[in-house]
């Protein structure tokens, strides 16, 4: 055994010391940075390396940031609810009724991630614009006398197309939480005369709950940094807090406050995560 | 209640195509203006889009940077797996929750992170500083398909190896790699796509050599033209075959 021993260790420090080594250096010291940055002051071009609390309180009291703070967690629990709602059904469907045709869907799920975001984004301007695909669908069948305005440039474009794009990371592992769910104890339930329904919600939804979570903590993590959708899609008023994280960070060139920005998104994300580490949501990311 | 489910889930796919139906209908459009009603067909768009120089070293970039993230990302993500699945040390709950932040968290976290320690190390801006974003979230990508793939596979193949006087490294050739080859290959096609696509990130890091997307982003401001339908639809094409080679080759 004690020949064993040291070949063991090397082997122990050769696979785990390169993940380490560049996820510390290149991940985490540069979110410490990043961290540190929130609490220096702006002034002029420069940064004074002195610790100060003024970042945080100049979003507390300016009443579009924290209007901006509280839209985007809004929105982004919305959307998380919308995909949960839209990917349950689906990832139903296709754990247990695909069939044949299972392979192909689940190929399909996953083609519009092969596919630019960016242009997905902007294809949501065609179909809901002026003279979009919509509009020509409505007035052509006679519900609409003549095109709206009302689709492209509002909150519900906005969520629509957030809604769009994080599906398929929410219908994704809430299928592999449908696959591993043991139908006997399906059965069993509806043996002891439980209705679909009972079963459904005291059976199924507690069992397929960590995917579930860890669906919705994708959505919603990735809604909470969005700041390509609402510029390409949203109103004139409705920036995500992601938004005022890249203006910091490009033409108003203010790092610190963007760092603030990016902390307090950390900090949510961090308590929903708290929040949820104990289901064994992380497992199953 | 089975009929209901069935056509709900065509209409959620539906909502999930649709946008990528209208930008393949519009690359074949002959107006340069992307809105009905279509008047014409053409394939016009597909060759200037083939002949735009700037589209082209784009394209040429995004490859780079896709090979090299998903290389990187590939050899981390196996070693992590193997020392996660393999060894029991100190911290080994903490590493394991750790190595996900860069696909928990928003891509914007990432891309500013690395922005602010890029400039305080004086390392300049460019493809370089592209890859290195795209290895560290392409690395949990692969970790994970690699850990969910290791966790299943019986310890007892590599001890018998090592039992009949296997080196470590030929242990891991002959007996470890087969038997994980697919997962490898599903793990580093996802990082490979997710880094082609990556604007988020991507944005911050990158000097003054484009990327696919920032080409695309650059020109959207001043609204979509069908050479970019044409481009995307080609990609889409492209990534497709990848896909079902992929899947070809990791077929069990």
């Amino acid at each position: 055994m004690a020949e064993n021993a040291k070949p063991k260790r090397l082997g122990f420090w050769f696979t785990f010391l390169p993940p380490f080594a560049w996820m510390t250096v290149l991940y985490f010291v540069p979110l410490v940075a990043l961290l540190t940055y929130a609490f220096q002051r702006h002034e002029y071009v420069r940064i004074i390396h002195e610790f100060t609390w003024e970042n945080f309180q100049q979003i507390a009291t300016n009443p579009g940031y924290r209007n901006t703070l509280w839209r985007t967690l809004w929105i982004a629990n919305l959307v998380t609810l919308i995909d949960t709602l839209l990917a349950l059904p689906v990832a139903w469907f296709l754990a247990f009724h695909a069939g044949r045709f299972k392979r192909t869907l689940m190929i399909l799920v996953l083609l519009p991630l092969w596919s630019s975001y960016l242009v997905r984004v902007f294809a949501w301007r065609i179909i809901l614009g002026y003279n979009g695909v919509l509009n020509g669908f409505l007035v052509h069948t006679g519900i609409l006398r003549e095109p709206s305005t009302l689709f492209l440039y509002n909150k519900f474009s906005m969520v629509l197309t957030l809604c769009y794009i994080w599906l398929p990371f929410m219908v994704l592992p809430l299928t592999t939480a449908f696959e591993r769910l043991p139908t006997r104890l399906l059965e069993a339930s509806a043996d002891l005369g439980a209705r679909p329904f009972t079963t459904f919600r005291r059976v199924t939804i507690p069992l397929v709950l960590p995917g579930l979570l860890a669906g919705g903590l994708s959505v919603f993590s990735l809604t909470m940094g969005d700041y390509i959708t609402p510029s390409l899609i949203g109103g004139a008023g409705d920036i995500l807090v992601g938004n005022l994280v890249a203006s910091q960070f490009g033409v108003a060139a203010n790092w610190p406050l963007g760092s603030a920005f990016a902390a307090v998104v950390l900090v949510v994300i961090f308590c929903v995560m708290a929040l949820l580490s104990r289901k064994g949501v992380l497992e199953n990311l | 209640m089975k009929k209901l489910v069935t056509l709900f889930t065509v209409l959620v796919f539906l909502f999930m195509h649709l946008p990528i139906i209208v930008i393949i209908i519009f690359s074949f459009s002959e107006g340069q203006i992307l809105a009905l009603p279509i008047k014409g067909w053409t394939l016009d768009w597909y060759r200037q889009a083939l002949q735009d120089d700037r589209l082209r070293t784009g394209l040429m970039n995004s490859l780079k940077v896709a090979t090299a993230a998903t290389v990187l990302a590939s050899i981390l993500g196996t070693l992590g797996a193997v020392a996660i699945q393999r060894y029991r040390f100190f911290g080994r709950q903490a590493f394991r929750a750790s190595v996900v932040f860069p696909i928990l968290l928003p891509g914007i976290i990432t891309g500013v992170a690395m922005l602010t320690f890029f400039a305080n190390a004086n390392l300049p801006l460019g493809l370089l500083t592209v890859i290195i974003g795209h290895a560290t979230f392409g690395f949990p990508v692969v970790f994970n398909t690699m850990a969910a793939r290791l966790a299943r596979l019986p310890r007892s193949l590599e001890e018998a190896a090592a039992d009949l006087g296997a080196t470590p490294t030929q242990a891991f050739r002959r007996v470890l790699l087969p038997s994980i080859r697919s997962a490898l290959i599903a793990g580093a096609l996802l990082a490979f796509t997710l880094s082609f696509d990556e604007i988020i990130v991507t944005i911050f890091l990158t000097g003054n050599q484009n990327t696919l997307p920032m080409e695309i982003w650059a020109r959207l401001r001043f609204g979509m033209t069908p050479e970019i339908n044409a481009t995307v639809t080609m990609v889409l094409v492209l990534s497709g075959l990848l896909v079902v080679t992929g899947q070809w080759l990791s077929r069990e």
